[in-house]
């Protein structure tokens, strides 16, 4: 666990980039820090591995207050991945994967082992494993780059605005990659970014920080977009926060009604109970002629149907 | 009578004829007297420009002592140094090494502002501590930068070898005052090829280093 304690970095010029910041980052959750740009994210990130120390307050990692630890050590115990990825040009893609396990003293072997078995768990062709960073895609390399702050496997991952450098269809599939990591490996992960989509779709924990280092908000996603704590944080989710919501809330507790005669998944909007969130039901049934969602599993057999008013009812809660 | 340009009869005798201006011993000279210079240079100009990466203030006032130097003329710094070297290759040796750190000290430092920021910071974040950061990330990345360089010094340098047979040690430059003061063509043609190859085979030795030294650097189309 790391927890912030009324924490504040003033820069020498005078800025106060993160003011009085109290928070608990819970083990094994990813929780993001979200706000506009200069809110103190990447100042609020960088203080847990001391690239920046803080000015007050102190930051616990598992009890224990970080400045007191060795910046080398520390940090080699703290995965770290950036927008640019910041791949190091001049080595080898395996290599690259390989730089902390080499730092910690691995032997040779042992170390490209663990990074070739890692360039794979993130979904990338083990050819890649020779060439060099310029012969890879900005999406390959954001792979890469996570997969070296994986190499090591430490139980903290830091990622400051990992996936904004790269076009939204690759970003979508950086984002499940990344979930789908998670469910793996259950690191405890801070993730920053100034996307509030991304923020609730990736995280356990939402915290929104507001220009000035304040922390106006610590919500999971769903309570977030339902109650949002002030002005600040109603404008910074943005429109459609209703219809948003309704992401979170899975679909299984649904009252199905039995399927009328000849109603079938043709020419009817579909949605798996067990899977899918309030939000696709709502929309299935928005897509069908008759406003009546048809309830499938996941071998398509149809389960029964929804209608509309009923999904609002549902919605309400 | 028709002089012809070249009289390759004098190039046979002249190639090796165990006298101190035989050509080949001019060329061994230019070599030593070219070359020297540039290592050395290279060895004064990376600590040089290392610190003035490190501490900002230090590189303008560095570049701009090294334009002085570089804006003299050869020749005065051959007779001033004359004095103290007396008519030995040092006295062309020492100039020719500050000209090429008018050259390659820039060079350091631009190599050192050539590793972007996002790598650096990711070195630091991965737990490199600083000596090992500077010897295993930002110089390996700051090589191609520095051996574009060492090429322009290389060459010059060979080329300016050639002033210091105004002094007595000029290398192949020799060739080209005997043949001037003969009225002689032989002598400056085999001079001028000489060195220009010089430049040309110590440039394609650079290009091929670096391409060895560092594959991973985007070819250019
Ligand atoms: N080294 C620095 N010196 C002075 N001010 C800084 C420095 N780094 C960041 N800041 C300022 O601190 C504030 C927060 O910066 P940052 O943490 O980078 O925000 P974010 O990552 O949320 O965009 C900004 O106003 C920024 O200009
Ligand atoms: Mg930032």
């Amino acid at each position: 666990m790391i927890t912030f304690d009324g924490v504040t970095k003033r820069y020498a010029d005078g800025t106060v980039a993160v003011d009085d910041l109290s928070l608990e980052v819970p083990d094994g959750a990813i929780t993001v820090f979200v706000g506009p740009s200069g809110c103190g994210k990447t100042t609020s990130l960088r203080m847990i591995n001391r690239m920046i120390d803080p000015t007050g307050g102190r930051i616990l990692l598992d009890g224990k207050d970080v400045t007191a630890v060795d910046p080398a050590t520390l940090r080699r115990g703290i995965g770290y991945v950036i927008q640019q990825a910041g791949l190091f040009p001049h080595r080898r893609i395996v290599d690259n994967i390989a730089t902390v396990p080499f730092l910690l003293g691995w032997d040779k072997k042992k170390a490209r082992a663990r990074a070739m078995e890692l360039l794979e768990r993130v979904g990338l062709d083990p050819k890649m494993a020779r060439r060099y960073p310029y012969q890879l895609s900005g999406g390959q390399q954001q792979r890469v780059g996570v997969a070296r702050a994986l190499a090591a496997d430490p139980p903290v991952l830091l990622m400051d605005e990992p996936f904004s450098a790269v076009d939204p269809i690759v970003r979508t599939s950086l984002q499940e990659e990344l979930l789908r990591l998670q469910s793996e490996l259950h690191k405890t992960i801070v993730f920053v970014t100034h996307d509030i989509d991304e923020a609730v779709k990736l995280g356990d924990t939402v915290a929104v920080l507001r220009v000035g280092g304040k922390l106006a908000q610590v919500a999971a996603p769903a309570d977030l977009l339902s109650d949002p704590a002030d002005d600040f944080v109603r404008e910074f989710l943005g429109r459609d926060r209703g219809i948003r919501r309704l992401g979170f809330v899975p679909a299984k507790n649904l009252a199905l009604d039995p399927a009328p005669e000849g109603v079938t998944p043709e020419g009817h909007g579909t949605f798996n109970p067990a899977r899918d969130s309030l939000r696709a039901a709502l929309d299935a049934a928005l897509l069908s002629p008759d406003g009546l969602a048809v309830a499938v599993d996941d071998d398509g057999r149809v389960l029964g149907v929804v209608g509309e008013a009923a999904l609002v009812g549902a919605a309400r809660g | 009578m028709d002089e012809p340009l070249v009289r390759w009869d004098w190039i046979a005798r002249n190639w090796d004829n165990g006298g101190p201006t035989s050509v080949k011993v001019l060329l061994e000279n230019h070599i030593v007297m070219a070359f020297v210079p540039v290592i050395a240079g290279l060895l004064i100009a990376i600590p040089l420009g290392l610190a003035c990466a490190r501490y900002r203030w230090l590189y303008q006032p560095t570049v701009g002592i090294m334009n002085v130097v570089y804006s003299l003329p050869s020749l005065a710094l051959f007779s001033i140094l004359l004095s103290v070297t007396g008519l030995t290759q040092t006295t062309v040796i020492i100039p020719l090494t500050l000209f090429s750190l008018a050259v390659l000290i820039p060079a350091v430092v631009d190599g050192m502002q050539s590793v972007p920021d996002h790598v650096r910071q990711s070195a630091v974040a991965m737990g490199f501590q600083p000596m090992r950061r500077l010897t295993r990330v930002e110089l390996p990345i700051a090589v191609p930068v520095v051996l574009a360089g060492l090429r322009v010094a290389a060459v010059s340098s060979i080329s300016l070898v050639s002033v210091g047979a105004l002094i007595g040690q000029g290398g192949l430059g020799y060739l080209f005052i005997d043949g001037w003061q003969r009225q002689f063509y032989t002598p400056i043609v085999v001079g001028i090829v000489l060195v220009v190859a010089l430049a040309l085979v110590a440039d394609l030795v650079i290009i091929v280093a670096q391409r060895l030294l560092t594959p991973w650097s985007r070819r250019r189309a």
